[in-house]
């Protein structure tokens, strides 16, 4: 087990909503840390578009969704979070007035006395082939994931998709499999061109096989692959035996853990308190996309605005003992050093 | 305002009144039909918002661009007649239009 971190706030979240937060509740004397499931920040802006133009950030005529999340990290700079990239949260357990105990998927283990779930649309997770009878494979012979290639070697694997994921996999499990199988909707892929060339070079020198099609049906026995079939554009089923498929569809946005955790939801949106986007459990507060209230719209800006209102009261549990005077960074030298700007 | 027509995979049909020069993914939130998803808003890049044009449709609803069949290997089950339906356009000339979503996809 290692070592609990113990921290002001805890962002679930690395979006434009949970890096904002940062910049507002570090003016008030309060550091956090962040956990997002990807494994870069900047959350939908980042990972939906990184290149699409964002018209409605205040102040700011056009930028992308990268430049936006580029220019909040610098922003965030002088108040030093600290980022858990590629885990999710999990359980957590009160045990304070307000203080809780978050562990993650990596194992990690928080001792935090405000928790902001800035969560988004949720966390990204593999999209799951609607593929009758594929529950009892996953996990089992069924992946999204590699965690460890060892775990493939001398298996016939079969990969589905044509993007980077899969054809990084494709080669990197080539060389230790027994067989490798790429199946592919079309015979075009959106991967790096470089990745391509080299998968269809080892199809050329009959190292590996490469299937145009969708896979349509699963066979096998208690979770063990045995072998599945392949669909091509006219409808004929082609099987190909396998000990594992490892389907690559990008990912989708789900809820995850956070539904257990006793917060007031509506329509898989958590209900706030509009004047403190405090949830019903003290000390846990939800922002942006992912809360509810009366006239929400779901605007980076709206999740800006609650950031700033949320840490006026998050302040109330972290510094008890300080009074709260409201300030502006264009006039206050307090502010201006911990921006490191005085 | 031109008619389109959304059938759900259980057959439920939502007959729609849609605004030119929207999007049909957008049509399809505004009247809330939950088997379109466009978790992406409409950029093209979620493939959320997966809709099969009827067939009597596909030749005025036309191919998909390059990009977008890019994206379609992000969706399930996709057919000749598949569309992201963020990059489909209300025009007159698609009064009347059909699409069908696919079983998988929804809210």
């Amino acid at each position: 087990m290692s070592e609990t971190i113990k921290t002001d706030v805890l962002i679930v979240g690395a979006g434009p909503c949970g890096l904002f937060a940062v910049f507002e509740l570090g003016l008030l004397d309060i550091k956090a840390h962040l956990v997002d499931i990807l494994d870069k920040v900047g959350g939908q802006c980042a990972e939906l578009y990184p290149e699409k133009p964002i018209y409605d950030i205040p102040g700011i005529p056009e930028i992308t969704g990268q430049g936006l999340s580029d220019a909040l990290m610098q922003q965030i700079k002088p108040f030093n979070p600290t980022f858990h990239l590629g885990e999710m949260v999990t359980g957590i357990e009160n045990i304070g007035d307000p203080l809780y105990r978050i562990t993650t998927t990596a194992g990690k283990t928080f001792e935090t006395k405000v928790i902001v779930i800035a969560a988004g649309g949720g966390s990204f997770q593999p999209k799951r082939p609607p593929i009758e009878g594929i529950e009892p494979y996953e996990e089992k012979s069924v992946f999204y994931a590699v965690r460890k290639m060892e775990a493939f070697r001398d298996k016939n694997i079969v990969i589905v998709g044509g993007g980077d994921s899969a054809l990084d996999w494709t080669l990197n499990l080539q060389p230790i499999a027994r067989r490798v199988t790429l199946v592919h909707r079309r015979d075009d892929f959106r991967g790096a061109p470089d990745s391509v060339n080299k998968m269809r070079s080892l199809v050329a020198a009959g190292s590996m096989d490469l299937r145009i099609g969708q896979v349509a049906a699963l066979e096998g026995a208690d979770g063990q692959l045995a072998a599945l079939s392949v669909k091509d554009k006219d409808g004929k089923l082609d099987r190909v035996a396998c000990d594992a498929m490892l389907p690559f569809f990008g990912l989708t946005m789900k809820l995850g853990p956070i539904s257990d955790w006793k917060l007031d939801m509506e329509d898989e949106l958590i209900k706030v308190d509009v004047s403190t986007f405090e949830t019903n459990r003290l000390g846990i507060f939800a922002i942006g996309d992912i809360n509810t209230y009366p006239g929400k719209l779901k605007l980076i800006l709206s999740g800006f605005h609650e950031g700033a209102l949320m840490a006026q009261r998050a302040h109330h549990y972290v510094h008890p003992e300080k009074r709260l005077v409201f300030q502006y960074t264009t006039s206050s030298t307090s502010l201006q050093k911990k921006l490191g700007v005085a | 305002m031109p008619k389109i027509t959304f059938i759900e995979h259980d057959g439920t049909v939502h007959e729609v009144k849609a605004e030119l020069g929207a999007s049909v993914m957008e049509t399809a939130l505004r009247n809330d039909i939950s088997s379109i998803v466009a978790e992406c808003g409409g950029g093209c890049t979620c493939a959320t918002c997966h809709v099969y044009v009827d067939e009597a449709w596909v030749e005025r609803v036309g191919p998909p661009s390059p990009s977008e069949d890019a994206e379609l290997d992000a969706a399930f089950d996709v057919r000749a007649n598949s569309r992201l339906s963020c990059q489909i356009t209300v025009t007159e000339a698609l009064d009347g239009l059909i699409v069908r979503t696919p079983s998988y996809q929804g809210r």
